[in-house]
């Protein structure tokens, strides 16, 4: 694409990484004191800050609530500042009531809304620096409020995007491969029974390497999970250690 | 108007019928409904019909100033709108998730994946480039309405012809249809979108739901593929848990229908070319006949009925000839009236009464011998007296009792056999039927 080499003859990626590699993944949870439940995710330059309230009374109108599970309420924004050229609108266009929709649609296959009848869960995800798998930090964020917040979960959500070039498939795409127009896959993953909560594809890939890449994908997916357990068990022992004393 | 929710009885209905592998339709779990495509008399403008869910496409086009950063790139607009027309249950003027979903699908499926040379649309670059429309209306939702939208929009986009303009300097001409022929777009390739349902948390998979299916449906799969069998999109919704098998062997099934779809819109587009060539008639009041506007429109079921009759007399000439006895009314009590015996059911009752009669036998001998067994005998024979008040009455109709007792035989011998021995089979009913009402006691 117009020069740039997006994998080198080596096995290089254009920031050093290779084919399978994540880019750094560094996490907290409970930022926020206010907040049931936070977390912040910095995925390579992507950083994403997730605010979880909930499960409490249906707030606005009542008639929306679900007689036999709890209503996932999600919220996508961008920070104005996020991206390259300054945003207008944070939230409210097509592209990010899509990605409302999407994160919705995967934490209510996720977290166990049976167990709240007629109340409401609240997620509100903002990106604060985007480059590149903004979903994906999303889900990745919170997941870890979820689990700050104490809501049960059938299992970890972690997700991932994967790409493909020159017949590699590449794992956790930055905004420059992104950019490029070559295929992308977005996985949410429930790590532990392989099953897939949302799958997305956009761009063009041939149907034969349809496999390569969501193994990639779930395989950079269950990479992801190695980290944010860790930062779970960390910050479990933080907050025991510090009420112990 | 807000959709009326589906009963639990209908729901509990639809899904039995999955789980059965039937469709309410008829059709197989992989089929696709008969998809028809006509044009009307416009360039670009084109209605596809999906079973019954009716979907009008128009492609319209303008001059404008480039997008900032892509100055030599033509605009590629879809909207998709959802009527009221369509089924009551849509709102105007809001924006339901519903709409959103489809509307971002429709811009993955055709802008992300380049089907249009968005370059060749530039008149002059950083100044003036084409911006194309593509406007989307559902005239009639029966499910499904993103496979319908899709085909339409490219149909649509197929279909339509811009003007020619040439550039002198900085002067740009626009040449109307009389001076100069419209151009074709350039179109690289054709995605279209084929939809799987899932249900039972993906053990059951449809192609092509209807509304039906639809509202009882898990979760949703939509992939876009070209005949080349590129996939342009995938979109999983809804809340259901998918395995990587299963998402392949969609891909699969999506490359097959893409390529049976994509040949019919070639063979439409083929065909209208052809008549408009010839200075045939063309256009939506000829390629839609009457009766097909109307919502009379009465759909074939898609049921073989050529030997249909030969069918039915292979089964008369086989079945056994109806009994032309006519049941009697009876009259059992002042006021009362019925008509033959009502639901006695009769099978097995004469191996039972034979079983009785060897009981009758030892209960003789026991009625000597054991006192317990006396008393056994004196509640029969109660139940014989109160019998009796009922027997005057049965003995009235001996041919149904005969039919009753007799199942084995047919119909045609157990009339012969009333007839013959008319007086005595009444006897040996009235006898049987005792003992069988002693059996119950």
């Amino acid at each position: 694409m117009a020069g740039l080499e997006l994998l080198s003859d080596e096995g290089y990626r254009v920031d050093g990484r290779r084919a399978g590699e994540l880019r750094k993944v560094r996490a907290r949870m409970g930022v926020f004191a206010k907040a049931d439940g936070s977390a912040y995710i910095e995925q390579g330059n992507t950083k994403a800050l997730a605010v979880v309230y909930g499960p409490h009374e249906m707030r606005g109108s009542r008639s929306k609530a679900l007689h036999d599970r709890a209503l996932v309420n999600c919220q996508y924004s961008m920070a104005t500042f996020s991206t390259g050229e300054r945003k207008r609108r944070p939230h409210g266009d097509r592209k990010s009531s899509e990605l409302t929709l999407h994160l919705k649609q995967t934490f209510e296959a996720a977290i166990l809304t049976q167990l709240y009848p007629r109340s409401q869960i609240d997620i509100y995800v903002q990106i604060l620096q985007a480059d590149g798998g903004n979903y994906c930090a999303c889900v990745n964020a919170a997941t870890l409020a979820t689990i700050d917040a104490g809501i049960p979960m059938r299992d970890y959500v972690c997700a991932s995007s994967a790409g493909f070039i020159e017949d590699t498939p590449l794992a956790d795409l930055n905004y420059v491969e992104e950019a490029a127009g070559g295929p992308q896959v977005a996985l949410a993953l429930l790590p532990k029974s392989d099953q897939i909560a949302l799958l997305e594809m956009n761009s063009r890939l041939h149907e034969d390497h349809l496999e390569q890449v969501i193994e990639a994908a779930s395989k950079a997916c269950k990479d992801v999970y190695a980290v944010l357990d860790q930062v779970v068990r960390d910050h479990v022992h933080e907050v025991t250690t510090l009420l112990g004393e | 108007m807000k959709e009326t929710p589906l009963s639990n009885c209908e729901r509990r209905f639809l899904l039995r019928a999955v789980e059965e592998r039937k469709r309410l339709d008829g059709r197989q779990s992989y089929d696709y409904r008969n998809v028809r495509i006509s044009f009307g008399a416009d360039y670009g403008c084109c209605i596809v019909e999906l079973g019954r869910t009716r979907v009008l496409g128009q492609v319209s086009c303008e001059l404008v100033s480039p997008k900032l950063n892509r100055a030599t790139e033509g605009i590629l607009f879809f909207n998709l709108e959802l009527s009221p027309m369509a089924a009551p249950a849509f709102e105007p003027g809001r924006q339901p998730e519903l709409l959103v979903k489809l509307n971002r699908l429709l811009e993955r499926c055709l802008r992300n994946s380049k089907c249009i040379d968005t370059e060749s649309l530039c008149v002059v670059a950083g100044v003036k480039v084409w911006q194309i429309r593509v406007d989307l209306h559902l005239l009639n939702h029966d499910g499904n309405i993103i496979d319908a939208a899709s085909i339409a929009a490219i149909v649509a986009l197929c279909h339509f012809r811009r003007p020619d303009v040439s550039v002198q300097g900085e002067e740009v001409t626009l040449y109307t249809p009389e001076e100069r022929d419209p151009v074709p777009l350039s179109i690289h390739h054709m995605p279209i979108c084929v939809s799987f349902a899932f249900f039972q948390q993906g053990t059951y998979l449809l192609v092509d739901p209807s509304e039906r299916e639809e509202r009882v449906m898990d979760g949703l799969l939509v992939i876009a593929m070209n005949k080349h069998r590129e996939i342009c999109t995938i979109q999983s919704s809804g809340g259901i848990m998918l395995l990587k098998d299963q998402v392949l062997r969609c891909s699969k099934i999506t490359g097959v229908k893409v390529a049976e779809i994509t040949e019919l819109i070639q063979k439409a587009l083929e065909n209208d070319r052809k008549v408009r060539k010839e200075g045939g008639k063309f256009g939506f009041a000829e390629s839609i006949p009457n009766q097909k506007i109307s919502a009379f429109k009465m759909e074939r079921a898609p049921v073989d009925t050529n030997d249909v009759e030969e069918q039915a007399e292979e089964i008369i000439m086989k079945a056994d000839p109806p009994s032309d006895f006519v049941a009697k009314p009876i009259l059992r009590m002042p006021g009362t009236a019925q008509i033959g015996e009502g639901l006695e059911n009769s099978w097995g009752d004469f191996e039972e009464s034979e079983r009785e009669e060897e009981e009758e036998g030892n209960s003789d001998d026991a009625t000597t011998s054991g006192g317990q067994k006396m008393e056994t005998e004196e509640i029969n024979i109660v139940s014989k007296t109160k019998k009796d008040d009922d027997t005057i009455i049965l003995s009235d109709s001996e041919e149904e009792e005969v039919v009753i007792l007799e199942p084995e035989e047919t119909h045609k011998k157990t009339r012969t056999h009333t007839t013959a021995k008319q007086e005595n089979s009444s006897k040996k009913a009235f006898n049987k039927k005792r003992k069988k009402k002693r059996a119950t006691h």
